[in-house]
């Protein structure tokens, strides 16, 4: 593992992307506008857009990023550009932090743009810090692109890659709190919820929302879905593999 | 990477009953081989005779049934060879929404090349007026050679090219067998496959092989002269036709025979 090629990988990355303005601008544009469409929708029925803008503030950078993390890596698969990096002096680690590090950037632009709408024109108000909000905007965004880094090692073609996305994503949106509160699901689907990492990104939302300090829950929260990106970080470098059959 | 000096005595290539299956298929079948330094070998069969099986063994992202292929005195695809081999794949293995430029500057990090590493293989594959362009955009025998000059960036001890020259013209196709005839001058071990025959008279050595096998281990003019052809194609027609008799196991399903 080497700084060396880790930045290069997430430099290389990255001018891909700006080779790619249409993307980018997906990339910002859609939660943008969704965040919108749901300030719109949730209009004069008081505190509800507090109250779920911030947990779906954290959710769409996750779900964007799971998808154009799969997608860019299978085609590093498809196209023989992974199999030439590995038989040179690549670590594999050095591949998946680049790419870590290339997504978490964009993430970074991406939720300042997509809070700072939410926060000024959308007028989302919550107790906490907003810029806590952010940074848990942030986190749930490279969580997307380790989960999708990991993932995409299970897909060997473009359709199996997208449906990942249903398939790993749905799941969690439906358990993580949104639409029963998790202490009201059935006993076993609220055991489950636990072992789920959108449910912890989603209620240190509901923490920043509903308490002025942060919480001792907030941090626990954190802290799992930071283990949760640590972990899937390191399952997307046991997956690549430098020999195929 | 003072450790590799090649011994003059030890062959930098060294295949020793390699067997890969693939599926139920023996794709590459108890192969043995050896190659020295600098030598320019060429690898040539009809296409699915194993080629790029044996290359991607050698190059060590092959999973392998049995047998032994070393490279530099090292097990094939050791650490210690990742920036002596060379491997370009047959279909061009570079970023299509990257500039020329942009992909050799990338590997080159990878590899620890120069940034003059770069303006010289750059001129080497003829690609200067290119190098501002998207790779997705270039032509596929102006991406072939993208990939080629990714392949010599980091100046490995050994290439592995497949089928590097398919689809280009004549002239460039000279061109690239000038520029592998300079690279074995210069002490690289190049193994440059290919299914169109009359590139074996290109080669200083042929490695022949069909259904998994090598069949013949010669020369081109020796090749010419043991099966009495005036060219390449019946020549190799000529060694299929002289083989089969002495078919030894017949190890897959007979359907090429009669």
């Amino acid at each position: 593992m080497t700084w060396r090629r880790m930045r290069a990988t997430a430099g290389r990355v990255l001018r891909q992307l700006r080779h790619d303005p249409r993307t980018v601008a997906l990339l910002v544009a859609v939660p943008s506008v969704l965040m919108g469409l749901l300030a719109w929708i949730l209009h004069g029925r008081g505190h509800d857009f507090d109250t779920l803008g911030p947990q779906l503030l954290g959710i769409f950078p996750l779900i964007v990023m799971f998808l154009v993390t799969s997608v860019a890596t299978l085609r590093e698969r498809t196209g023989g550009t992974l199999e030439r990096l590995l038989t040179m002096p690549m670590g594999k680690a050095d591949f998946v932090l680049g790419y870590a590090i290339a997504f978490g950037l964009a993430a970074i632009v991406q939720a300042l743009v997509v809070s700072g709408l939410c926060f000024g024109p959308y007028g989302m108000t919550v107790r906490g810090a907003a810029w806590l909000v952010v940074v848990v905007a942030v986190l749930d965004a490279l969580l997307g692109t380790a989960l999708g880094l990991s993932v995409s090692a299970l897909a060997t073609t473009e359709f199996q890659a997208v449906q990942f996305m249903p398939a790993f994503i749905l799941p969690q949106l439906l358990l993580c709190g949104i639409i029963v509160p998790r202490a009201e699901l059935p006993t076993v689907l609220h055991w489950v919820s636990y072992l789920l990492p959108m449910s912890y990104a989603v209620d240190a939302t509901q923490q920043l929302s509903t308490h002025a300090a942060i919480t001792t829950q907030f941090l626990v929260d954190v802290t799992v879905v930071g283990g949760f990106l640590v972990v899937a970080l390191a399952l997307g470098t046991t997956t690549l593999r430098r020999r195929t059959p | 990477m003072t450790s590799q000096a090649p011994e003059s005595v030890a062959p930098t290539v060294r295949v020793e009953h390699l067997t890969v299956v693939r599926g139920r298929a023996r794709a590459v079948d108890d192969v043995s081989f050896e190659l020295g330094a600098g030598t320019l070998v060429g690898l040539l069969g009809p296409s699915g005779c194993g080629k790029t099986t044996l290359m991607r063994s050698l190059v060590g992202t092959q999973v392998v049934s049995s047998g032994t292929v070393a490279l530099l005195g090292e097990p094939a695809g050791s650490m210690r060879l990742r920036d002596q081999v060379g491997y370009v794949t047959q279909v061009p293995s570079v970023y299509g929404d990257l500039t020329v430029r942009e992909n050799l500057s990338y590997f080159a990090t990878i590899l620890g090349a120069s940034s003059e590493a770069i303006e010289s293989v750059l001129a080497e594959v003829d690609l200067c007026d290119h190098a501002a362009s998207m790779v997705g955009r270039l032509s596929g025998g102006e991406k072939a050679r993208v990939s080629l000059a990714t392949a010599i960036l980091g100046s490995p001890s050994v290439l592995v090219l497949d089928e590097p020259t398919v689809g280009l013209d004549p002239l460039l196709r000279r061109n690239l067998w000038a520029l592998f005839h300079r690279l074995a001058a210069a002490g690289t071990t190049l193994l440059v496959s290919s299914h169109v025959m009359d590139e074996a008279e290109r080669c200083e050595r042929l490695l022949l092989m069909r259904d998994g096998r090598i069949l013949a281990d010669t020369t081109p003019a020796g090749l010419l002269s043991s099966t009495a052809s005036g060219d390449f194609e019946s020549a190799f027609v000529a060694l299929i036709e002289g083989d089969i008799p002495d078919e030894r196991e017949v190890p897959t399903a007979g359907e090429e025979r009669a």
